[in-house]
């Protein structure tokens, strides 16, 4: 039981993370019908932004304050990655768009390989750690001498995951914004006969998913402490993973979808072999795509002759 | 006049303008990673460095690429868009066609001993085994793919998954039972195949990006199995000195009864160098040839036909499941061949030369090449690997950049990177016209516009 409430809490903290990048997957893949391939990459390089930017904060301008300092980190993390995507998506996604299926995925896998090259030659290809940023836990309760605990760090991951899930929530639901964006995934040509600019809330779903990716980079270093630009497949795999098990297209999907991943991923380790941890994830994936392609959330895909 | 030439200096303001708002894009994007440098220091403490040099020979770089991109390349193309699209064919790309394949073969043929009067007797065993052999190896993978995702139509990403099993198969029988080179060659093919019958069997039902997901989980997965059970393959160390193939029996060795004791010639390593590169030449041509041959068989129409429509190609009363199944088989044997070839070359093999980036570059190729034509996915594959081979041996850009510069390390970035500038010069592969398999009365080419390849 112990054992058990302790899995939940991780894995809720490690699903959280995929749930995050998986809204990039699931967002792009609904609007133009693409798998962004580099998106894994993306959450990779906006970790790294993040390192450097904490770096900037506590080593050279001495910020004391975590709080403050994870906050900053949060925001130029977002910032920058949000360039970074909105620039991949002009130079390699667009001119492909309307080109056949397969252009833009090898586009995407070719993007992959330069970003995590690019970090590599640029940051060096060693394990970046800092020393943990945040310490301390809450003990919830101890049985059988195995405390249960809520670490800071978990909490600090479920709220703002939360606060973000619903600010993109409203930003979706609620504005002029997320209204263009619904109406180009049902239908970009008609999206545009009635006035809205099909190109650029492509690239402003483009933007949005590499700041969630960015908060999950930020969230991801302020966990484990450590990076490399090797980083971004294995967790880009399973976030796509998580949105296929919601259900490709569906964003609350994605959320759940990341969760579950997270816990099967978790329960996996500490109950059956944590060597094999990876498989459980990626039979998940084949699972779901063979038994149940449209996921738990999602809408049967149709075919028409 | 007067007006020509206001024109062109609108043009030249706005050029300027765009030139800088891009040069401030890249110095943004940019700033984070190249302008600091995380660098641990003696204390095990991460620290940042700057590098504003760098940063800003880069931002500048970027704005003047974009100036004479908008200054010259786009008056150029925009000229060559007013002129009408010349429908004939240019007498020497015919011509060109018309005798590539020939030259090409022969040239393959030749070039052992093109390199050995060139660089020398010593250097040559380099050239024929980085570039000859290994860009062999990646031309035969891709023709072996092509057939999965060229001609059938079936986005394979895991078709390293294959590799792996020929080259384990072979590792393994040779060293446990001894077996030759000669039958464990077919038999690595026969397990390969067998694997790829296995894993074909429960994506029947998917299709395009879902099934690319898919092979791309189970060559993962076979990964994986390959690292954590140690007991058969040795983890990550790999096997090491795996039995390497002879001369129809005379082994490649130093001995009396070596290679060269028994032809009188002096012992040298070229003669197995180049023994394995016609060996890998003649797997390649067989690949091609065989595939030529399927596609006139009902089987290689069934596959184009699956291809271009699967549910035209149901109603018509083809059985898809054994179409995509002897597709995913076929294509898994050819990974077979290849792969005990690599573990018979390499004497050693480990889980890292079978990663998700190797299936990535195998279809990249075949993308690039143009799905389904031969010519198209070889040249791919001597340009991506031979291109990348190549950026071991630049040494005199130490001379330029000073000797900590390291020409390799920018191999898969400048990979990467043309993988997307190819895909969007020519999105439908490098050569993008096909022929028909079949014609009524006279053959017609068949422009990129007309078929929609990899529908899957």
């Amino acid at each position: 039981m112990e054992v058990f409430l302790q899995q939940l809490i991780n894995g809720i903290t490690l699903g959280s993370i995929y749930g995050l990048i998986a809204i990039g997957y699931t967002m792009v893949f609904g609007i133009i019908g693409m798998v962004n391939f580099a998106h894994g990459d993306v959450f990779m390089v906006s970790a790294f932004i993040a390192l450097v930017a904490y770096l900037i904060l506590v080593t050279v301008l001495g910020i004391s304050s975590i709080v403050l300092a994870l906050f900053i980190v949060l925001l130029v993390a977002m910032l920058f990655t949000s360039v970074v995507n909105w620039t991949i998506e002009r130079l390699a996604y667009r001119p492909l768009r309307g080109s056949f299926r397969l252009a833009p995925l090898i586009s995407a896998i070719g993007m992959s390989i330069f970003l995590s090259n690019f970090v590599q030659v640029t940051q060096g290809p060693r394990n970046k750690s800092i020393p943990p940023m945040v310490q301390g836990e809450f003990v919830l309760f101890t049985q059988n001498d195995y405390p249960v605990t809520l670490s800071f760090k978990q909490l600090i991951i479920w709220v703002v995951t939360a606060a973000m899930l619903g600010c993109f929530w409203y930003l979706v639901a609620k504005t002029r914004l997320g209204r263009a964006q619904r109406a180009c995934e049902q239908d970009q040509k008609m999206a545009a006969l009635v006035g809205v600019d099909v190109d650029r809330t492509v690239s402003t779903t483009f933007v949005i998913a590499a700041a969630l990716a960015a908060v999950a980079g930020t969230m991801y270093l302020m966990y484990y402490g450590v990076v490399s630009f090797a980083d971004g497949f294995v967790p880009g795999v399973k976030a796509f993973t998580a949105a296929v098990l919601g259900g490709i297209g569906s964003l609350p999907g994605a959320v759940i979808g990341g969760i579950l991943i997270g816990l099967i991923e978790t329960f996996w380790s500490a109950y059956f072999s944590i060597d094999y941890k990876d498989v459980a994830a990626f039979s998940v994936l084949a699972i779901t795509l063979i038994f149940l392609p449209q996921g738990l959330f999602g809408r049967p895909d149709v075919e028409k002759v | 006049m007067a007006a020509g030439a206001h024109h062109q200096r609108v043009d030249v303001a706005r050029a300027i303008r765009d030139a800088a708002i891009t040069g401030l894009l890249a110095f943004g994007l940019f700033l984070p990673l190249v302008g600091f440098e995380t660098i641990t220091n003696i204390r095990n403490e991460l620290v940042l460095a700057t590098r504003w040099p760098l940063l800003l020979a880069i931002a500048a770089l970027v704005a003047l690429g974009r100036l004479s991109y908008s200054l010259l390349i786009e008056p150029w193309l925009a000229r060559r868009a007013l002129q009408p699209p010349s429908t004939a064919i240019p007498e020497w790309r015919l011509k060109f066609g018309k005798w590539f394949i020939p030259f090409a073969i022969g040239f393959m043929v030749a070039y052992p001993a093109i390199v050995i009067t060139t660089a020398g007797f010593g250097r040559a065993v380099k050239w024929i085994d980085n570039f000859g052999i290994q860009v062999l190896i990646y031309v035969m993978l891709g023709w072996g793919l092509n057939i999965v995702v060229g001609l059938a139509g079936l986005l394979d990403l895991g078709y390293v998954a294959f590799y792996a099993v020929g080259a384990y198969s072979y590792a393994l029988l040779a060293k446990t039972f001894g077996f030759s080179f000669w039958i464990l060659l077919p038999l690595a093919g026969v397990l390969a195949s067998f694997w790829g019958i296995l894993l074909g069997f429960p994506v029947l039902r998917l299709r395009g990006d879902y099934l690319a997901i898919v092979t791309l989980a189970f060559g993962e997965i076979i990964r994986i199995v390959l690292i954590n059970w140690v007991d058969l393959t040795n983890g990550y160390a790999g096997i090491t000195s795996i039995p390497r193939p002879t001369f129809f029996g005379i082994p490649f060795t130093a001995n009396d009864d070596g290679f060269a004791a028994v032809f009188g010639l002096e012992f040298s390593p070229i003669y197995r160098t180049i023994f394995l590169y016609y060996l890998i030449l003649g797997l390649a041509l067989l690949t091609a040839f065989v595939t030529l041959r399927l596609r006139r068989l009902p089987v290689g129409r069934a596959w184009e036909a699956l291809r271009e429509d699967e549910i035209a190609c149901r109603s018509l009363g083809i059985n898809t499941t054994n179409t995509k199944l002897t597709a995913f088989a076929m294509g898994a044997m050819f990974a077979g061949f290849a792969g005990s070839f690599f573990a018979a070359r390499q004497g050693f093999i480990s889980p890292d030369s079978f990663t998700f980036l190797e299936s990535a570059t195998i279809l990249s190729m075949v993308v690039l090449g143009g799905m389904g034509s031969q010519v198209g996915v070889a040249i791919a594959a001597v340009v991506m690997i031979g291109g990348t081979e190549i950026m071991r041996e630049l040494d005199f850009l130490k001379l330029i950049f000073g000797p900590a510069f390291d020409p390799t390390q920018y191999r898969m970035l400048l990979f990467g990177f043309a993988m997307v500038l190819i895909m969007i010069w020519r999105p439908r592969g490098l050569i993008s016209t096909r022929e028909p398999s079949l014609v009524l009365k006279e053959r017609k080419v068949i422009t990129a516009d007309l078929i929609k390849q990899g529908r899957g």
